[in-house]
């Protein structure tokens, strides 16, 4: 693996950090400490100034248009446009784009004309239904949602919740019980239309996350078409998981980016906040507070580019991207924990992001599979089916 | 947390309003039939809290009722989205730009009477 960042990748993260700093950071000086999202003139503006970059759809593959960057390219520039207040679940606020749904990439032909493109050209939005309120962790034994086939249709009956959009979506892959004796193997997943007579946003669920909100929902003998199964029957968790196992390392990288810049500001902070008469950077409480979040943040930088290189270099990688969000999500957390730490009072309030970034930061510990599960993943690696 | 704000109304006057504290939150405004009218939040960038918005409000509405919650962004939202469940329409004085980016809820059961 190189060390030295290429002329190009050099290029792109000054076009990056350039961008946020011009253009992001002054816009939050007016928004809400949890605005999750920008005013539409300034989102259109900012989206125009991203397609001049080339930079538009990061996540969206090659041949449907997106712009062609290898894994550890994306990941630099999932942490640079990260380093802001709400850059860890809305970098950028969404102005490079978003890829929607990845499983929707293995559609049939079909199914790419109804819902792949539309999404792509914004014209639609999906929803991602797998959490039910049986459990998250393993949803191959915890998904209880079930679907029997009644002639060309399958009628699903069931419940999920923490699932986020919705309420706004127009579609959404809903994963369902379709053979009870098979565990994994008996979950199919659907393209359900949220128009579809049965489908019920129930309520909202609030979280630590207060700029956004995920919804429970409820399916009561709701008919779906044999024709918007995605990939096989009782093959659901087949789909696209190369491609879920992906985006766990821009995740990880999104939580460095903020990492980052929480330390940052910790450390200018400590250079000019006095005690007692000097200033807190004298202090070898404080020194040493920093210097751990220095090695919190290399160590998590590099576990997560080594997964984003393998990637890259065709090797597996399911291991190291386990590891890279273990690592990160953890690792962000005590950075966020020890900066707010040290901005003393004003870490808690509204005025600097730390409030946000702590909460939020909880949130990833849990999400897109927690640190337990990811443990569990390593292991498995590590030893093989003699664990099982 | 009901998922209704079901509060008793309060109405609304410059000494009840200057009583109320400087938190963040959501509030809804009622006209003299207690139907709402309106419904807002005190977030982050509030001088006052509620109690600076809803001072503001005092020639708009005959009441008011109020929820203390730090998530004041996404509950603002559900309650106009569920208002919009039970009624088929946001509260007359909520803007455009309020009501714009909401989604849909189809919550159990209905609010259908006046409001206590």
């Amino acid at each position: 693996m190189h060390l030295q960042l290429t002329q190009e990748q050099d290029l792109i993260i000054s076009m990056v950090r350039k961008f946020v700093a011009e253009e992001i950071l002054p816009l939050e000086l007016t928004l809400d400490a949890d605005a999750d999202d920008l005013p539409e003139e300034d989102r259109l503006r900012l989206i125009s100034k991203v397609k001049e970059m080339g930079l538009y759809g990061l996540d969206i593959p090659v041949e449907f248009g997106g712009p062609e960057l290898d894994m550890v390219t994306r990941t630099l520039i999932a942490i640079e446009m990260s380093k802001h207040r709400a850059g860890l679940y809305s970098p950028c606020y969404g102005v490079f784009g978003g890829a929607g749904l990845a499983q929707l990439f293995e559609a049939n032909d079909d199914q790419k004309e109804r819902y792949l493109f539309p999404t792509l050209r914004g014209e639609k939005k999906g929803f991602f239904g797998l959490t039910e309120p049986s459990g998250g962790s393993d949803p191959a034994r915890a998904i209880q949602t079930k679907a029997v086939r009644d002639g060309d249709d399958w009628v699903i009956d069931g419940s999920k919740i923490f699932i986020s959009g919705a309420d706004k979506a127009d579609f959404g892959l809903l994963f369902a019980r379709t053979s009870p004796e098979k565990g994994r193997g008996g979950v199919t997943c659907f393209i359900v239309d949220t128009d579809t007579p049965g489908f019920h946003v129930r309520r909202i669920v609030h979280t630590l996350r207060s700029a956004k909100y995920a919804t429970e929902l409820q399916f009561e003998n709701m008919r779906v078409p044999d024709a918007n199964i995605l990939g096989e029957v009782n093959k659901g968790f087949a789909i696209a998981s190369d491609r879920l196992n992906r985006q766990r390392i821009p995740y990880s990288a999104g939580c460095i980016g903020v990492a980052i810049k929480a330390h940052e500001m910790a450390v200018e902070y400590s250079k000019i906040r006095e005690t007692f008469g000097a200033t807190l950077s004298s202090r070898q409480a404080i020194q040493w507070m920093l210097v751990d979040n220095e090695i919190d943040i290399k160590q998590s930088t590099w576990i997560t580019l080594e997964a984003a290189d393998r990637v890259d270099q065709g090797l597996s990688f399911r291991k190291e991207a386990a590891m890279a969000k273990l690592v990160a999500t953890e690792a962000a957390s005590r950075v966020v924990d020890r900066s707010l730490q040290i901005h003393g009072g004003y870490g808690v309030t509204k005025d600097f992001p730390f409030e946000r970034w702590y909460r939020e930061m909880r949130i990833r510990r849990i999400g897109e599979g927690p640190s337990e599960v990811q443990r569990h993943i390593i292991a498995r690696e590590i030893l093989g089916s003699s664990l099982l | 947390m009901s998922l209704r704000l079901s509060k008793q109304w309060v109405p609304l006057n410059p000494q009840s309003a200057g009583q109320l504290k400087g938190e963040l939150g959501v509030f809804q405004l009622g006209n003299e039939n207690k139907e709402v009218i309106y419904i807002g939040s005190a977030g982050s960038r509030s001088q006052f809290g509620l109690r600076g918005e809803i001072i503001t409000h005092l020639k708009d509405a005959a009441f008011f009722r109020i929820e203390v919650t730090s998530a004041y962004s996404t509950r603002f939202q559900e309650l106009l989205m569920l208002h919009h469940a039970d009624f088929g329409c946001y509260p007359t004085l909520n803007s455009e730009s309020d009501t714009a980016k909401l989604g849909k809820l189809s919550p159990m059961g209905k609010q259908t009477c006046t409001y206590n």
